[in-house]
C-alpha cells in the first residue's frame, strides 16, 4: 500500500501519472425538488479500487450518474482528470446496474461488449471484424467467452454482469465508474470480478464501485467514500471505514435535513 | 431462422403472381362513402386485371405500398424495442384534425383540397402537436405516459371527426374521400402519391441502416449511450422522426385507425423467430411488405373494402402462423420444450429412485455392472409425490427407453443402461445438493427440494465446475447422500455422518 501523502496531494492538472482521476466538488442533486444528494465533494486518487458504501437510498446511484451527466445536477461541479466529464469521457468506462436493461433484447453477449466499441467504430459505420476480436478478448477476460453466442436473457444474473463488465473494459478507459457490479452474483463472478479490479489497478486504472457488503469492504477497497445524502467521510480505508463513522452513515437518520426538504417539497407541491 | 427461410421460400411464390390493380381510370372515386360497403363477387376479369398487374397505376400503387410495408416493419422494429409503439398510435390519431384542417384551408385559397402533399403536410403538423402534447403532459404534470397518451389520442381524434362533419357542410369542393384517410383506401391512389410514399419509405428504411448500430444502442441501453456521449435527444427524436413519417405515408394506403398495426405486427411477429436484432428488422422488413403488397392487392380484387383492413388482416395471419409455429419462440416449440424437460425430470425422479431404495438396502454391488434385483412399484411410490397410474406412464417410456425392464405387473429392474444412466442422476444430483449446502447456507434436510428444481437443467460444463470445486469431499464413483433418505422400511442409513461437515 502507498503512503497517505499521495493521496492527499492538490490535483495536479495535465501531469498524467498523479492526475486526480474524479473530483467532484459541492454536488447537489434533486428529484422533484427533493434532494437526493447534498454538497457531495471528494476527490479520488489515481490507480486505487474505490468503494462507495452508504444504506439504500443514500443516492449512490444518483452521484455515479450525475458525474457521468446521465441525470441534470441541481448544482456543482464535477472534474475528470481535471476535464469537465464531456471533455474526458472517453477515459471512462461505465458499468451499470444490472437491472437497468431488459435483458430479453434480442442481442448476444458479444454484441452487447461491441457497443463499448460503438464511439470508437463512428456513426453509420458497421462493426467489422476486428471489432469483434476486440470483444472477444473482453469476453475472454472475464471468462465467459463460451457464452459469446448466447441471447442476453438466458446468460446467468453472474453471466449478465461480467457481459456489462467486458463492455466497459474493451473501451480500455483509465477510470471505472460501476454501479453494484457484484450484486446478486455467484461466488465464481465475485471472485472473477475483484481478480479484474486487481488487474485494473496494476495497470495503473482507478475504479469507483458502489458495494454492498460491508465485509469485504477492507479486503476490497483501498479507500472508501461513506455515503448518506452528504459524504460522511472519505480516505484510506483503513483510517476511515471505523464504527464511528458506520454508525454515523447507517444509524444515523439525517433527520433535520430530511424534514426541511420534504417541508420543501410539500410547500412546493401545493403551489 | 432456417424455418423462417422455408416459409419465405414458399410466399416468395406469392406476390410473382399475385398483384394488383386499384381502379381501372386510377382517379378519385368519389361517388362512393365509407360507409358503402356492398361486396361485389369479383369477376374473372377482375382477378386477371390483379394477377396480371395491367395498367401502370396499379404497378405503382403495389410497389407504393410494398415499400411503406417495409420501412413500417423496420422503423417498427426499432418503436417496438423503444417500447414506444403505443406513441406511433396517439400519432396517427393526432393527425386527423390536421387533414381536416388542410383540406378548409387549401379549398379556400382555391387549391386542390385533395392534394396528398398538402393533406399529409396538415397530418404531420398536427401529429407532431400530438406528440408534443403528450411530452408536456407528461413533463408539466404527474400524469403518467399511458394517460397522456390516452388523452391525446381521444382529443385529437374527436377534434379531427368534429372537423371532418364541418367540412361535409362546406359549399365548395367534394369532401368525400377524406373519410378514406381513416380506414386506408389505396384505391383512391394515384401514381404520383405512390411514388411519394414509396420514395418516403425508401428513406426512412436507408436513414435507419445508418443508423442501425445507435438505434440499437439507445434501445437497449440509453444510460450507457449518454455515458459514453451519444447525444441521446437527437438520436430518440431522429428514431420518432422516422415513426411519423412512416406513420404520415401510411395513413392513405392503411388509415389512421390502424396504421399502428403496421408498425407493431411485423416487428412482433419476427421476434418469435430470432434472438438476433439484425434477423428480427430483416424479417420485419418482408413481413411488412408481403402484408402491404398482398393487402393492396386484395383490396383491388374488393374496391369497396378499406385496404387498411386488408393489410391488418394480412400482416394478422402472419403474426397468428409466427406466435404458434415460430421457432425458437413460438408458443408450440416452447410447450414442447416445457414437455420434453417433465419427461427427463419424471425419467430422472424414477431412475433416482429405484438407485436410491437398492442403495438403502445395501443391494448395489461394489463395480455397480451386474443386473440389479427387482424393485416393487409401490416402493417407488411412496417415494415421491406421484400418483400410481403417473409412475406406471414413467416406467413405461423408460422401459421403451431400455432404461428398466418390468418383470410382472408389480415390480421393475433397472437394465445395465438404466443402472449407467441412474448412477449418473444420482451423482449429479448429489453434486448439487452438496454444493448448495457448501456455499448457500440450506439447511439439509431441505436440500432435496431445492436441488430437484435445478439439477435437471444444470449444464455439462456446470457438472465439471461442481466437480472441481467438491473435488475434496467426492468420492470415487456416484458421491454419497449429504442427507438421510426417507425410505420406508428402510434399515439402514447410509450416508457417512462426517459427509454433513460441509455445512
Amino acid at each position: 500500500m502507498n503512503t497517505k501523502e499521495s493521496f492527499t496531494s492538490a490535483p495536479q492538472p495535465g501531469s498524467s501519472p498523479t492526475e486526480t482521476p474524479l473530483s467532484v466538488y459541492d454536488l447537489t442533486v434533486a428529484y422533484h425538488r427533493k434532494p437526493v444528494i447534498w454538497d457531495v465533494g471528494f476527490e479520488i486518487p489515481p490507480g486505487k479500487l474505490v468503494g462507495i458504501v452508504g444504506p439504500n437510498g443514500a443516492g449512490k446511484s444518483t452521484l455515479i450518474k450525475a458525474i457521468m451527466g446521465l441525470i441534470p445536477k441541481a448544482s456543482g461541479r464535477v472534474q475528470i482528470f481535471g476535464k469537465p466529464y464531456q471533455k474526458n469521457r472517453h477515459r471512462v468506462g461505465y458499468v451499470p446496474q444490472r437491472e437497468s436493461v431488459d435483458w430479453d433484447f434480442p442481442v448476444d453477449a458479444l454484441d452487447v461488449v461491441t457497443m463499448g466499441l460503438y464511439k470508437e467504430i463512428g456513426w453509420c459505420l458497421p462493426v467489422r471484424k476486428k471489432h469483434r476480436v476486440r470483444a472477444m478478448e473482453a469476453l475472454d477476460r472475464v471468462g465467459i467467452a463460451d457464452y459469446a453466442h448466447r441471447q442476453i436473457s438466458q446468460l446467468s444474473g453472474g453471466q449478465q454482469q461480467r457481459t456489462f463488465l467486458a463492455r466497459a473494459l474493451v473501451q480500455n478507459a483509465d477510470l471505472y465508474l460501476m454501479d453494484e457490479p457484484f450484486a446478486a452474483v455467484d461466488a465464481a463472478t465475485e471472485k472473477a470480478i475483484v481478480q479484474i479490479l486487481q488487474e485494473m489497478k496494476q495497470d495503473g486504472k482507478t475504479a469507483l464501485v458502489i458495494h454492498h457488503d460491508l465485509q469485504t469492504v477492507p479486503e476490497y477497497f483501498d479507500y472508501v467514500i461513506l455515503l448518506n445524502m452528504r459524504v460522511i467521510d472519505h480516505g484510506l480505508t483503513e483510517d476511515v471505514f471505523t464504527p464511528e463513522n458506520l454508525q454515523k452513515t447507517y444509524g444515523g437518520r439525517l433527520t433535520l435535513l430530511e424534514e426541511a426538504t420534504e417541508t420543501m417539497r410539500r410547500r412546493e407541491q401545493s403551489l | 431462422m432456417r424455418a423462417f427461410a422455408l416459409i419465405l421460400l414458399c410466399a416468395s411464390f406469392w406476390p410473382q403472381s399475385f398483384v394488383i390493380a386499384a381502379s381501372d381510370s386510377g382517379e378519385i372515386q368519389t361517388r362512393e362513402s365509407i360507409t358503402d360497403r356492398s361486396i361485389e363477387i369479383p369477376e374473372w376479369k377482375d382477378w386477371k386485371r390483379v394477377f396480371l398487374l395491367q395498367d401502370y397505376n396499379t404497378r405503382v400503387v403495389i410497389l407504393g405500398t410494398t415499400l411503406l410495408g417495409m420501412a413500417a416493419g423496420m422503423i417498427g422494429s426499432f418503436a417496438l424495442l423503444r417500447k414506444r409503439a403505443l406513441m406511433g398510435d396517439a400519432l396517427s390519431h393526432a393527425t386527423l384534425p390536421g387533414i381536416a384542417i388542410a383540406f378548409i384551408l387549401a379549398t379556400s385559397l382555391g387549391l386542390n383540397g385533395k392534394s396528398l402533399p398538402i393533406l399529409l403536410t396538415g397530418a404531420a403538423v398536427s401529429g407532431l402537436l400530438g406528440i408534443g402534447a403528450i411530452l408536456l403532459i407528461r413533463n408539466l404534470t404527474r400524469l403518467k405516459e399511458d394517460a397522456a397518451l390516452g388523452i391525446v389520442l381521444s382529443v385529437f381524434f374527436g377534434a379531427g371527426i368534429a372537423l371532418l362533419g364541418i367540412v361535409q357542410q362546406m359549399q365548395t369542393g367534394h369532401a368525400a374521400g377524406l373519410e378514406s384517410f381513416i380506414y386506408g383506401k389505396t384505391a383512391s391512389m394515384v401514381a404520383s402519391d405512390a411514388w411519394l410514399i414509396g420514395s418516403a419509405g425508401l428513406t426512412c428504411v436507408l436513414i435507419s441502416i445508418l443508423l442501425y448500430k445507435e438505434l440499437t444502442l439507445l434501445c437497449f441501453d440509453e444510460g450507457f449511450a449518454i455515458s459514453r456521449g451519444f447525444p441521446v435527444v437527437l438520436l430518440d427524436m431522429t428514431l420518432m422522426g422516422l415513426v411519423v413519417v412512416v406513420t404520415i405515408i401510411g395513413l392513405q394506403a392503411v388509415g389512421l385507425i390502424l396504421m399502428i398495426s403496421l408498425l407493431v405486427i411485423p416487428p412482433a411477429a419476427a421476434r418469435f423467430w430470432t434472438e438476433k436484432i439484425v434477423n428480427m428488422t430483416v424479417i420485419a422488413i418482408v413481413l411488412g411488405a408481403l402484408s402491404g403488397m398482398i393487402g393492396s392487392a386484395m383490396s383491388a380484387i374488393f374496391p369497396n373494402l378499406p385496404s387498411g383492413a386488408m393489410i391488418v388482416l394480412v400482416a394478422t395471419v402472419m403474426f397468428l402462423f409466427s406466435m404458434i409455429f415460430g421457432i425458437p419462440r413460438g408458443i408450440l416449440i416452447r410447450k414442447l420444450r416445457r414437455y420434453e424437460l417433465n419427461t427427463k425430470v419424471n425419467r430422472q425422479h424414477l431412475l433416482r429412485g429405484i438407485y436410491e431404495y437398492l442403495e438403502a438396502r445395501g443391494l448395489l454391488n461394489e463395480k455397480q455392472t451386474s443386473e440389479t434385483t427387482l424393485v416393487p412399484l409401490a416402493a417407488l411410490h411412496q417415494m415421491r409425490s406421484w400418483s400410481l397410474p403417473a409412475l406406471k406412464k414413467i416406467v413405461k417410456r423408460a422401459q421403451q427407453e431400455q432404461l428398466v425392464e418390468t418383470i410382472d405387473r408389480d415390480q421393475i429392474r433397472l437394465t445395465s443402461a438404466g443402472l449407467q444412466e441412474a448412477a449418473r442422476v444420482v451423482h449429479e444430483h448429489r453434486l448439487w445438493e452438496l454444493y448448495l449446502i457448501t456455499y448457500a447456507d440450506v439447511a439439509a434436510s431441505k436440500v432435496d427440494q431445492d436441488a430437484d428444481a435445478i439439477e435437471h437443467v444444470l449444464e455439462p460444463e456446470v457438472i465439471t465446475e461442481l466437480e472441481s470445486l467438491l473435488v475434496r469431499q467426492s468420492t470415487e464413483g456416484v458421491l454419497q447422500s449429504p442427507h438421510a433418505i426417507e425410505i420406508q422400511q428402510a434399515e439402514t442409513n447410509p450416508h457417512r455422518p462426517d459427509s454433513r461437515r460441509a455445512t
